[in-house]
């Protein structure tokens, strides 16, 4: 058969950033894929050498709007290594309770897109509403309900007053039971079995070899959270589960992060009740010279950082390793033999740390066949009435 | 296996292959190993020890191009970090990882770009990040690298 390329981006299908994808297709079935990725290359780990140890909590926290307080968490880490210190038990906690409310409102973000480009629209405008209630406690506890500005090497920058508890909890609280209900109707309905089971599967093996991490190796059978592994901050002292699944399929994928939300409410809980009464903060001073290894959970999997010290108050090197490097050339094993109208879901299924817009133009080698980002995204909700149409 | 097994190990099995070996703290070791046995090293850490990749990180020294290579072995909580140094010289070259493990093809495709390493082996070693028009022996990360394009802006930070 005629193979067909077909370039999606520089701008993501789903998200709103820009990476660059050369589907190689025949007829409707993909038979390969090239990802260009650096349209958004921003020279942060040049840029850290330059800032002192510090001011770099501040550059690293603006690598993403959803992660900012991986970074942030496993930079101040890496440098806590370096020295070794250990962080007030009050100011452990503190960062525990930060950076499990952005996993909640990071999974919820990816639900409600995942759900809008299924085609169901009801998904997404519940699940950003919850992330709402989340970001508004996030603003009672941090100031903000983005970029925290939470961490510094050696503790915190900002103590939780007693009285913002009580609301926060309230807030929390308040997300469960529609959060349940959303969770039955997203895990029980037909239709969805239908669209995701069974699609991009990430098998176990693969998941090894690419060093996938995260949700998305978790979803593959894979028993790994840094939180459990490599306990850091207050995760050793809270009861919670890791969630995997089996088949590594985008339905899979969806569940580890419904179901990991929950996780995040009772460890959030459970650390604003057991708040310790300590110092938040070591006030260090001189950062001896060495080298440091940060690594945490984040939303997407491990983010890790390394950092160096020469005995000056800058670092001499500093290397950002964000979880969607790892994760996304996994797309070469997942998308391989799909069709074009799943290629959405799948490519979103890691959750990349990228973004989307409508600059989509999918055309065949004449030029005729012209998508928008809106057609694509139409071709996948198209493809989710039908199943519905033939189930009822 | 437990820690003290795993260090053993290695320092029995690669006697000739260790140039230094550090033993940081309960959860990091670091060893420096000679470039040519790193493959090596590095597939009976990821092979026999089951430890996961976790990123390869460059640095230049000014004397030599440093790289660590991040393994961890989640069953135990440590995280060993392979160190090879690699002289300047006109072309700096080492193995690559990539065909033992898929993992490691993005990380030395940006190491190639920004610290100018060539990895003998790696199928496909073209750009990752930088730019089409970026100069083809200029590579940002390296101490020397001076700025090339005259038209840009940016803030040095002082």
């Amino acid at each position: 058969m005629k193979k067909t390329i077909v370039p999606i981006g520089p701008y993501h299908p789903l998200q709103e950033e820009p990476e660059f994808f050369t589907l190689t297709v025949e007829g409707e079935k993909i038979t390969d894929i090239d990802v260009a990725v650096g349209y958004n290359h921003r020279g942060i780990e040049k840029l850290s050498e330059e800032k002192t140890f510090d001011q770099v909590p501040f550059v690293v926290e603006r690598i993403c709007g959803i992660c900012s307080t991986s970074h942030p968490l496993a930079y101040v880490r890496a440098v806590e290594d370096i020295i070794p210190v250990t962080v007030p038990p009050r100011a452990q906690f503190i960062r525990t309770i930060i950076a499990e409310g952005e996993r909640i409102h990071s999974h919820l973000l990816w639900l409600g897109l995942a759900g809008h480009f299924l085609g169901y629209n009801t998904v997404y405008m519940w699940a950003w509403k919850l992330r709402e209630e989340i970001l508004d406690a996030m603003e009672i506890l941090s100031g903000n309900r983005n970029n925290y500005a939470m961490f510094k090497p050696g503790g915190v920058r900002r103590n939780i007053k007693k009285e913002d508890i009580p609301p926060v909890i309230k807030k929390i609280d308040s997300i469960i039971s529609t959060l349940t209900m959303l969770k039955k109707a997203v895990v029980d309905d037909p239709v969805l079995h239908a669209r995701t089971k069974g699609v991009g599967i990430l098998k176990k093996e693969d998941a090894i070899s690419y060093s996938a991490l995260g949700p998305t190796a978790r979803a593959s059978g894979i028993r790994r959270d840094v939180r459990k592994d490599s306990p850091y901050e207050a995760y050793d002292k809270v009861e919670w589960q890791i969630i995997t699944m089996q088949s590594g399929d985008v339905f899979d994928k969806l569940v580890v992060r419904v179901l990991e939300i929950f996780e995040s409410i009772k460890i959030i809980k459970y650390c604003l009740q057991n708040l310790p009464d300590t110092e938040i903060d070591l006030n260090l001073e001189d950062i001896p010279p060495g080298e440091g290894i940060g690594h945490i959970e984040a939303p997407r999997g491990e983010c890790f950082h390394y950092v160096r010290s020469d005995g000056t108050n800058r670092p001499i090197r500093h290397k950002v390793r964000a979880p969607t490097f790892m994760n996304l050339p996994t797309y070469k094993s997942t998308i391989v033999g799909q069709t074009i109208s799943d290629a959405t879901i799948i490519l979103a299924a890691i959750d990349p740390c990228y973004c989307c817009t409508e600059r989509i133009a999918v055309l065949n080698k004449k030029g005729k066949r012209i998508y928008s980002g809106e057609g694509l995204v139409r071709l996948s909700q198209e493809k989710t009435e039908k199943i519905r149409g033939q189930l009822q | 296996m437990n820690r003290e097994q795993i260090v053993k190990e290695l320092k029995d099995l690669f006697k000739e292959d260790i140039v230094d070996f550090f033993d940081k703290s309960e959860k990091r070791i670091y060893i420096e190993v000679k470039p040519e046995s790193m493959l090596k090293v590095a597939t009976h850490i990821f092979k026999t020890l089951k430890a996961r990749f976790n990123i390869a990180s460059g640095i230049d020294t000014r004397l030599d191009i440093e790289i660590l290579y991040h393994f961890t072995v989640e069953d135990i909580n440590l995280l060993i970090s392979l160190r090879v140094k690699l002289p300047k010289k006109k072309s700096i070259e080492i193995d690559s990882l990539t065909p033992i493990m898929k993992g490691a093809d993005w990380v030395e495709r940006e190491i190639h770009e920004l610290l100018g390493v060539k990895f003998t082996g790696h199928p496909n070693l073209k750009r990752l990040l930088l730019p089409d028009e970026w100069p083809k022996d200029s590579y940002p990360l390296r101490r020397d690298y001076k700025e090339w394009d005259k038209g840009a802006i940016r803030d040095r930070g002082v």
